[in-house]
C-alpha cells in the first residue's frame, strides 16, 4: 500500500507555526480529505479542517492550500509523497487548517 | 457552571436551524409574515445539509410534459409508502409543490427546458408519468440551494450565522423557549431566545459506514426533538439508495449520481456474471429504469448474499451499449469529471451497491409542521410521517420548500401572537452545563462514531433480523458508556473534538430509536426488511411513535395519518 507524508501547518493566529507530520498509507484513488478525516478520527482528534458535503465537491469548504496551490481537499488526491498542506494565505485564521471563509454578514462574531 | 454575564445572547421571533431548502424556504416564509428570523447552521449558510449535493430529480405535477395533477402525484407518493403515509401530509407536498416550484423558476433557478419554453420532467421509477424537475448538468441541488441564498441575502429580516451548532433546546412549561449551542469561530456558549423555533436539520444518514449524507446529517434535530419532549414517529424507515457508486474510488462527485443517468439513458444493472436480475425480484427488468428504491436494493443484496456480486460486492451498472455522443449529449462536462476519475463509460461498467440516503421517519407534526411542544415546528427531511415507509424520488427537495414555507408562515404567526416572552437563560442551566463541562481523557469520538457506523450499517442495514438488532443495541450502549456524559476535548477555536462528542451524543440517541423501532416492527415494509418476519402484515399498516419517558422511551403504535397525542395528555 502506498503511503503520503502529510506535512500540515498548526496552531492558531497567534501561536508560533508549527507542523505536524503524518505518515499515512492510503488506497489508490483516495483524496487528502478521507486522509485528513482519518488522522483526526484515529490518531489527532484536535487537527482542525473544515468540510461538509465530504465527497460531492458542492459545498466549497474544504478549500486549503496544498503544496502552496489553492485546492480543494475533496478533489486533491493522496500521492506517495511529502504533502504539504497550509490554511488559506489571505483568510483569517482560526486554527490548524480552519481559516474564516463565511461572508462578513454571517459570522457569529465579525472580528 | 454559574451563567456568564458574558455568555452571547441572541433574541429573534422565529429561529430556524438549518439552512438547506427547508430551512431557507422556512426562513423566507417567516420573514414575508413579518417576523425577525435567525438563520442558522453549523456549516457555512445555504451550503451544508442534503439539498446543495441533490443532483437531479424535484417532483411536482407541472404538467409540463404531459397532463397531471396533485392528485396523481398523491396516489403515486401513497403507493410508494406502502400503506403508512400521513396522507394529510403528503397531500401539502403534492398541492403546494407545483408553486414553489414556479416560484423557484420566478427567482431564475434554471429550471432545464425543452426549445419551446415547456420545463423539462424526467420519468423517475415510482411515478406514473414524467414529473420530475432538474437543473443541468446535475446541479438542481446547487442551483436551488443558490437561489435560496440569494433570495434570504436580500431580507434585511433575516440574520445568517453559520458555524453555530446548536446542542440542546430550551423548554420551560410544555414551550419552546429557544436554544443552546455553540460557535465553532471560538467554541464558546450561545443562548438563543425565541418564541418559534423550527428544525431543519435533515436525516441521519451519516449514522451509516456507507451514505450519502454531509458531515451535517448524523440525525441532530430528531435528538434535539426528543430531548425537549417531542414526538418521532417512523424510525425504523431509513431509505437505502439502491446504485450508489462503489467502485472504482471516485472523487468529487456525489455518490448517487448514477440516478440521473439512469433518467436520461436507462443503462443496465448486471449482477457478477454479467446477468441482469431485477425481474428474478419481481418488477421489471431491461434498459428502463422502473424499479424502486427499495426492491432495487433488497435485489442487489440478495444477488451479493447468494455469491454473484462484483469484486466490491455490489453490481455492475453499465452504459456500455450507449454511443459516446448520447452521453455527452446527456452529461456534457460531467462525462470530463468521469475521465479525470479514469472512468471511460463506453469501456467499461462502474460497481454500485445501495448507500443510505435519506430518512422517511423524523418528528412527528401535525399539517401544521408544529410539533408535540408548542412553538417547535420542523420542516424538510426532518418531519417524519409523509414518506411513510418509502420515499418517491424527487420528493425530498419539494418537501423541503413546502414544508419550510408551512413551518415559517405558522411560526411567525405563532411568534406574533405570543406575549410575555420568557428568555431561553431560565431553561437554559442544564444545557450551558453540559457545554461549559470538560471530560479529560476520554475515547476519542470520532473513532466510536466510526463503531457506531459499523453496528448500524452491519445489524441495522436494510435486512434486520432480531439477533441483528439486539447486537446493535449491545454496542451502542457499550459505545454509550465509553462515550461518557461529558464532552471531551477542550473549548477554543474550532473544537472538531468537542463537536464530535456532541454529534456522537445525537447519533446514539437517534441510533436507539431507529433499532428499538425496528425490533418492535416484526414485518417487512418498504425500507424495513425483517428476515425473521419476511411478509408485509396488515396488522401493522399502523406507525410507531416514540416520546422521551421518565425510564427511556416510550413507544406507542397509532392508526396511519392519526395527530392525537399518542401519549394521551400529560
Amino acid at each position: 500500500m502506498p503511503s503520503a507524508r502529510l506535512k500540515i501547518r498548526r496552531g492558531g493566529a497567534v501561536d508560533a507555526p508549527s507542523w505536524s507530520i503524518f505518515d499515512l498509507p492510503f488506497e489508490l484513488g483516495e483524496s487528502v480529505l478521507d486522509g485528513l478525516r482519518r488522522i483526526q478520527k484515529l490518531h489527532d482528534p484536535s487537527l482542525g479542517f473544515r468540510f461538509s458535503c465530504i465527497n460531492a465537491n458542492a459545498c466549497k469548504e474544504c478549500m486549503v492550500l496544498v503544496d502552496g496551490r489553492v485546492s480543494y481537499t475533496c478533489t486533491a488526491r493522496l500521492e506517495a509523497r511529502e504533502m504539504t498542506l497550509e490554511p488559506l494565505a489571505n483568510k483569517t485564521l482560526h486554527r490548524d487548517l480552519v481559516t474564516e471563509i463565511a461572508p462578513p454578514d454571517e459570522r457569529l462574531h465579525s472580528s | 457552571m454559574t451563567i456568564d454575564q458574558e455568555t452571547t445572547s441572541l433574541v429573534t421571533d422565529v429561529l430556524v436551524i438549518g439552512s438547506g431548502a427547508a430551512g431557507m424556504s422556512a426562513a423566507l416564509a417567516a420573514a414575508s409574515a413579518g417576523a425577525a428570523v435567525l438563520l442558522i447552521d453549523r456549516s457555512l449558510i445555504g451550503r451544508g445539509g442534503a439539498t446543495v449535493m441533490a443532483q437531479m430529480t424535484v417532483a411536482a405535477a407541472l404538467g409540463e410534459e404531459v397532463p397531471d395533477a396533485a392528485e396523481h402525484h398523491l396516489a403515486d407518493t401513497l403507493q410508494a409508502g406502502r400503506g403508512l403515509c400521513d396522507e394529510r401530509l403528503a397531500a401539502i407536498v403534492c398541492e403546494r409543490g407545483p408553486g414553489e416550484l414556479r416560484r423557484l423558476d420566478g427567482w431564475g433557478v434554471g429550471w432545464a427546458r425543452h426549445d419551446d419554453g415547456r420545463i423539462r420532467q424526467a420519468h423517475a421509477p415510482g411515478h406514473d408519468r414524467p414529473r420530475c424537475a432538474y437543473v443541468d448538468f446535475l446541479s438542481s441541488g446547487p442551483a436551488i440551494s443558490k437561489t435560496l441564498r440569494a433570495q434570504v441575502q436580500r431580507q434585511s429580516s433575516i440574520r445568517r450565522i453559520g458555524d453555530l451548532c446548536i446542542t440542546d433546546l430550551v423548554v420551560t412549561d410544555g414551550a419552546i423557549r429557544g436554544a443552546v449551542g455553540f460557535s465553532l469561530q471560538d467554541g464558546q456558549p450561545v443562548v438563543i431566545t425565541a418564541p418559534s423555533v423550527i428544525i431543519a436539520t435533515g436525516g441521519l444518514t451519516r449514522l451509516y459506514r456507507r451514505n450519502s449524507a454531509s458531515l451535517n446529517m448524523a440525525g441532530d434535530g430528531y435528538a434535539l426533538a426528543l430531548r425537549a419532549g417531542a414526538s418521532l414517529i417512523d424510525m425504523e424507515f431509513v431509505q437505502f439508495f439502491p446504485i450508489g457508486h462503489l467502485a472504482p474510488r471516485l472523487i468529487g462527485m456525489d455518490p448517487i449520481m448514477w440516478d440521473p443517468f439512469r433518467y436520461k439513458l436507462g443503462g443496465r444493472l448486471l449482477n457478477g456474471e454479467d446477468e441482469e436480475f431485477l425481474d428474478r425480484y419481481g418488477e421489471g427488468a431491461g434498459g428502463r429504469y422502473v424499479t424502486t428504491r427499495d426492491l432495487a436494493t433488497y435485489a442487489i443484496m440478495k444477488e451479493v448474499e447468494a455469491g454473484r456480486g462484483t469484486p466490491s460486492g455490489g453490481a455492475y451498472l453499465s452504459f456500455e451499449h450507449v454511443p459516446e455522443a448520447a452521453l455527452r449529449e446527456a452529461f456534457g462536462p460531467v462525462i470530463d469529471r468521469l475521465a479525470a476519475n479514469g472512468i471511460d463509460l463506453t469501456q467499461r461498467p462502474v460497481e454500485v451497491a445501495p448507500i443510505a440516503h435519506y430518512h422517511m421517519g423524523g418528528v412527528r407534526v401535525g399539517p401544521s409542521m408544529e410539533t408535540d411542544v408548542t412553538g417547535l415546528y420542523a420542516a424538510g427531511e426532518a418531519v417524519g410521517g409523509s414518506n411513510g415507509a418509502n420515499r418517491l424520488s424527487g420528493n425530498a427537495v419539494t418537501e423541503g420548500l413546502v414544508f419550510g414555507r408551512e413551518a415559517g408562515t405558522n411560526a411567525a404567526a405563532h411568534s406574533h401572537s405570543t406575549t410575555g416572552r420568557a428568555s431561553a437563560f431560565d431553561g437554559a442551566t442544564e444545557a450551558l452545563d453540559l457545554l461549559g463541562s470538560h471530560q479529560p481523557d476520554a475515547a476519542l469520538p470520532g473513532a466510536l462514531f466510526a463503531e457506531l457506523q459499523a453496528t448500524m450499517s452491519d445489524d441495522v442495514g436494510p435486512f434486520r433480523t432480531e439477533a441483528g438488532l439486539l447486537r446493535a443495541l449491545d454496542t451502542l450502549a457499550r459505545i454509550r458508556t465509553e462515550a461518557g456524559d461529558r464532552p471531551s476535548g477542550s473549548i477554543g477555536h474550532w473544537p472538531v473534538q468537542r463537536l464530535d462528542w456532541f454529534d456522537l451524543r445525537n447519533a446514539l440517541v437517534v441510533a436507539d430509536c431507529v433499532v428499538r423501532s425496528a425490533l418492535r416492527r416484526t414485518e417487512s415494509r418498504g425500507a424495513h426488511q425483517r428476515e425473521d418476519f419476511p411478509s408485509l402484515s396488515a396488522d401493522w399498516t399502523r406507525n410507531l411513535v416514540l416520546r422521551r419517558g421518565s425510564h427511556g422511551l416510550d413507544m406507542r403504535t397509532t392508526k396511519v395519518g392519526d395527530h392525537a397525542d399518542a401519549f394521551g395528555s400529560p
